[in-house]
């Protein structure tokens, strides 16, 4: 798919010791399932992260737990040094600092291409609508999709929807973004500019939280790879290391079955 | 009477003329308060908030299951008790608004509950209030998920508001009715304004679909 070295540009530096986001002992129940078991995570400015394991591990749910679409049970969440309550105002300014990509893209599909990117710079920052076109345009153009902007949704296609999905999230200028396998729900041969895409971003010094099964992704990309199972991150590795490596029974069993299918 | 004379009809042309006009105007405006209602009423209900829920379910309980006729009478009879004196077109339109609201608001918390939980989800990602989100993300997509739902509550709406003759409000039923008591010619008369309220219907089914044509005709 695409080279597999690792990018080493001067942008993509990490700050050690700007902390964007921490999570410490978080639980998370559904009903009488235990879906996150006490899980700590650090993320530094500028990092990298991608999660894996296999379907039901917790992947999803963790992510959410950030821009709190998942209410947690206890732990506490910290995103770009505010701690998460469970009230609107708190929750606001978090999901003001956190962009999203799904992997069904979730475009509004009664609205344009440029619509979708500028509705929530006038709803949530109250932007005039040119000003808000403005910048939509710039994210646009960033994922190569300017040309689109007044198009429906529906008119595109699964790849140019998740490149807007991405535009959309990046007009908020967000601190970190998270993508919850923004590449399943393609046809193959729309996988590559998804990916293309996000490596851009992550040149460009993003920090990122990626639940993917593209390993070549993870390579080129990660600073460190965590693997889940059971509600659990059971393993952290550089990609390389975990890649070649790995040292739980749980991810040899995972990497194989990815291997195995690609 | 054996005999068959439109000339009466003919005669009294700018009568039911006028009817048609009027029973156009008063399911517009029993259509309009209607859709306002259901759209309100939904986002009600959508807060999850007992409070506002309830009253909801209660409203929509109680004009459903209930005669619509007897809603007519309630208001028409009750009001002025409670001190509101309303002319019977107006207490038309009220209840033609109140009756199609319970079932707007039902049609349309069907559409709402048809959104996909990921376009909700991306709203809120995106930092929109739920209020927004309602109103900016789901709308739309749930009026055009029921459209044609709606368009059927809202003929049939515009059939019913010939139920208002009964009080007497001003539209096409009750100048029949008059001519009729006048004239005695009631096949005619009658035979005339079926015709005429088939062309209600199609004026008003034209108008619905060039409205969804216009609003909720994004490519799918
Ligand atoms: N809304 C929910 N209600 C109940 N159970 C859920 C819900 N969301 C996820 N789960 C369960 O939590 C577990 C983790 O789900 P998820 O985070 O989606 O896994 P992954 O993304 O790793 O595939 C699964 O067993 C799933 O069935
Ligand atoms: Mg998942």
């Amino acid at each position: 798919m695409q080279n597999t070295s690792p990018l080493n540009t001067a942008s993509m530096s990490v700050s050690e010791n700007e902390t964007l986001i921490e999570l410490k002992n978080i639980n998370k129940w559904f009903g009488g399932f235990h879906a996150l078991k006490d899980i700590s995570l650090t993320v530094n400015k500028g990092e990298r992260i991608v999660l894996c394991g296999p379907s039901g591990s917790g992947k999803s749910t963790l992510i959410r737990c950030i821009n709190h679409l998942e209410a947690i049970k206890d732990g506490t969440i910290t995103v770009a040094g505010k701690e998460m309550a469970n009230d609107a105002k708190s929750i606001d300014s978090i999901r003001r600092e956190v962009g999203m990509v799904f992997q069904s893209f979730n475009l509004f599909p009664h609205l344009k291409i440029i619509d979708n990117c500028s509705l929530a710079l006038r709803r949530v920052k109250g932007m005039q609508r040119d000003e808000a076109e403005v910048i939509a345009r710039k994210y646009l153009d960033r994922v190569h999709i300017l040309e689109q902007a007044d198009k429906y949704p529906a008119q595109l296609s699964g790849g140019q929807q998740q490149r807007v999905a991405i535009a959309r999230a990046l007009c908020m200028e967000p601190k970190v973004m998270l993508f919850d396998e923004p590449t399943s729900a393609l046809d193959p041969e729309m996988v590559k500019e998804v990916l293309d895409t996000m490596i851009g971003l992550a040149q460009d010094g993003m920090t990122m939280i990626c639940v993917t099964h593209e390993m070549g992704f993870a390579r080129k990309v990660a600073n460190r790879v965590l693997f889940m199972a059971d509600g659990q991150v059971l393993e952290e590795a550089a990609p390389d290391e975990f890649f070649s490596a790995p040292k739980h029974e749980r991810a040899k069993a995972f990497l194989g079955e990815i291997l195995a299918h690609n | 009477m054996n005999q068959l004379d439109f000339g009466i009809v003919i005669e009294r042309w700018d009568e039911l003329l006028h009817g048609v006009a009027l029973t156009l105007a008063l399911s517009t405006a029993g259509i309009v308060c209607s859709l306002i209602i259901g759209v309100i009423g939904v986002a009600m209900h959508r807060t999850k908030n007992p409070l506002l829920q309830a009253p909801v379910i209660a409203f929509v309980e109680l004009i459903r299951n209930t005669p619509f006729l007897i809603q007519l009478f309630f208001l028409f009879f009750a009001l002025p008790l409670l001190g509101v004196r309303l002319n019977p077109t107006i207490t038309a339109i009220i209840a033609l608004a109140i009756n199609g609201g319970a079932y707007s608001i039902e049609i349309i918390r069907g559409g709402v509950e048809s959104i996909p939980r990921g376009q909700i989800e991306a709203g809120a990602a995106l930092g929109l209030s739920s209020t927004q989100i309602f109103r900016d993300i789901v709308l739309i997509p749930a009026l055009r998920a029921i459209y044609p739902a709606l368009s059927s509550q809202f003929i049939l709406l515009t059939l019913t508001s010939s139920v208002c003759s009964s009080i007497s409000a001003s539209e096409l039923t009750h100048f029949a009715q008059r001519i009729e008591s006048e004239t005695f010619r009631s096949f005619e008369v009658y035979f005339t304004i079926t015709g005429l309220y088939l062309l209600i219907s199609w004026l008003i089914m034209t108008a619905l679909s060039s409205i969804g044509r216009r609003h909720f005709s994004y490519p799918n």
